[in-house]
């Protein structure tokens, strides 16, 4: 008996300590030093020995949104993935992409105003969350509370904000970063599938929305080095090969910059970061950008 | 002690571990995003463990013409988390600790670019030279934006 009781506390032992060690996924990356450009940084591969955790950071679909809405987008329904595709999404890579791609759609709707495609798009992304089984993220009282501020759009980015943290923070408790990283750029991609199809509306290209789409080689940058971190994952590695696509044409834009300097303002202590930067995307990148922005988009709603 | 004693202990102290791992994460929910508003949190997750001397690094692109509140939140058994932003040549372009170790920092940029931001958590006086006796907690770091 004493030797079946220590045979079974050990296995929960083992199951326990792997359960553990499985959360702390916010390691330094293997090779991180390798996945950086440090040729010409001698102090940038030491620093990296020193910080002992590295982050990459993408801005969430509720910055995308915001980021369009600055640049005067107009709103335009048609570019949403439509709700009726929900059916067709049933691998986790798929579920995953499109949490991101309907967080996006949800944000860019809540920015506009479009109280009622918010609240339809917040159902979407319910039931791509509870597919991937990220409990409670989206409750049945997110939709109420969602309804009963339909005035008031701080409150709605709010409670949109909440449902991010809250899905995120339950795939890296649950040692499924991996599934976040996806959920991350799929809500990338479609910020800037929208942003694309809508610098092209008018005959000229929108110059406001074409110099934040070349921004977002920033953060291509570390789509890259965020999806690297996973790279064994099935999944992620399938998407890799379209990262690259991207970057290729990423780095065909012309940029020059200059060292940053900063200023305070006295009276309100926000801090102003200077840097002149030049930008230079010819119209035949941009096309092409945005082509290949729109192949990769569509070929991740109907997955 | 008996062998399965010893075994129930360890059971205990990784529960006790993955607890406080969870706490972790809704420190980030409940504390820090507090010291937010009027600014809007963009809804992304950085909290993690630290011991005291421990560096982090997190690199983020932040973009022209938007104003944004970063906030460092950390466990009250740690010392003030020093924080330093530098720019993609890793030049410093704001420190914390000469800024009376400030938790917050209001920004805005007129070029887009990408940022890193260093983040240590010093180790108390009281441990210098008692390292054994670190102590270590929960730090967490949020982005706000302004709605335009």
């Amino acid at each position: 008996m004493l030797k079946l009781s220590s045979y079974y506390l050990s296995f929960i032992v083992i199951f326990m300590f792997l359960f553990v060690s499985c959360n702390s996924g916010t390691e330094k990356p293997k090779n991180i030093e390798d996945e950086i450009n440090v040729e010409n940084n001698e102090g940038l591969a030491e620093d990296f020995k020193k910080a002992q955790k590295v982050f990459f950071r993408l801005p969430s679909p509720l910055e995308s949104a915001m980021l369009l809405k600055r640049a005067n987008a107009t709103y335009d329904e048609s570019l949403l993935n439509s709700i009726k595709n929900i059916s067709k999404y049933n691998t986790n890579k798929s579920m995953a992409l499109n949490l991101g791609i309907y967080s996006s759609d949800l944000s860019f709707a809540s920015l506009y105003d479009q109280t009622q495609t918010s609240i339809n798009y917040m159902a979407a992304a319910k039931k791509m969350a509870e597919g991937l089984d990220i409990i409670d993220a989206i409750s049945e009282n997110t939709l109420e509370r969602l309804e009963s501020n339909v005035n008031d759009r701080d409150s709605i980015m709010m409670i949109i904000s909440e449902t991010f943290l809250n899905s995120e923070s339950y795939l890296q408790e649950n040692d499924r970063a991996s599934v976040s990283a996806l959920m991350f750029y799929g809500g990338w991609i479609e910020g800037l599938y929208i942003a694309t199809k809508l610098a092209q509306k008018s005959e000229t290209i929108n110059d406001i929305l074409a110099e934040r789409i070349a921004d977002e080689r920033l953060s291509l940058d570390l789509v890259n080095l965020l999806l690297s971190k996973y790279k064994d994952n099935n999944d992620i590695q399938s998407i890799l090969p379209d990262v690259k696509e991207l970057k290729a044409l990423f780095d065909k834009i012309e940029v020059s910059k200059r060292p940053s300097e900063t200023s305070v303002n006295e009276e309100t202590n926000v801090t102003t970061i200077k840097s002149e930067t030049t930008v230079r995307v010819p119209e035949d990148i941009f096309i092409e950008l945005s082509e290949t922005v729109q192949r990769l988009r569509n070929k991740y709603i109907k997955e | 002690m008996k062998p399965q004693y010893r075994i129930l202990i360890l059971i205990a102290l990784l529960f006790s571990f993955y607890q406080s791992n969870s706490q972790c994460k809704s420190f980030a929910k409940e504390k820090s995003r507090t010291h937010l508003p009027p600014y809007i949190h963009d809804g992304n997750f950085n909290s993690m463990y630290f011991n005291e001397g421990e560096v982090a690094e997190m690199f983020k692109a932040f973009y022209s013409g938007q104003s944004y509140r970063m906030v460092v939140a950390s466990d009250d058994k740690l010392p003030p988390v020093e924080f330093k932003i530098l720019d993609s040549e890793r030049k410093v372009l704001f420190d914390n600790t000469e800024h009376k170790m400030v938790q917050k920092w209001d920004f805005r940029l007129e070029a887009s670019q990408q940022l890193i931001i260093s983040i240590k958590v010093p180790v108390s006086k009281a441990h210098v030279d008692n390292p054994d006796n670190i102590d270590f907690g929960c730090v967490a770091v949020l982005f706000g934006f302004v709605n335009h």
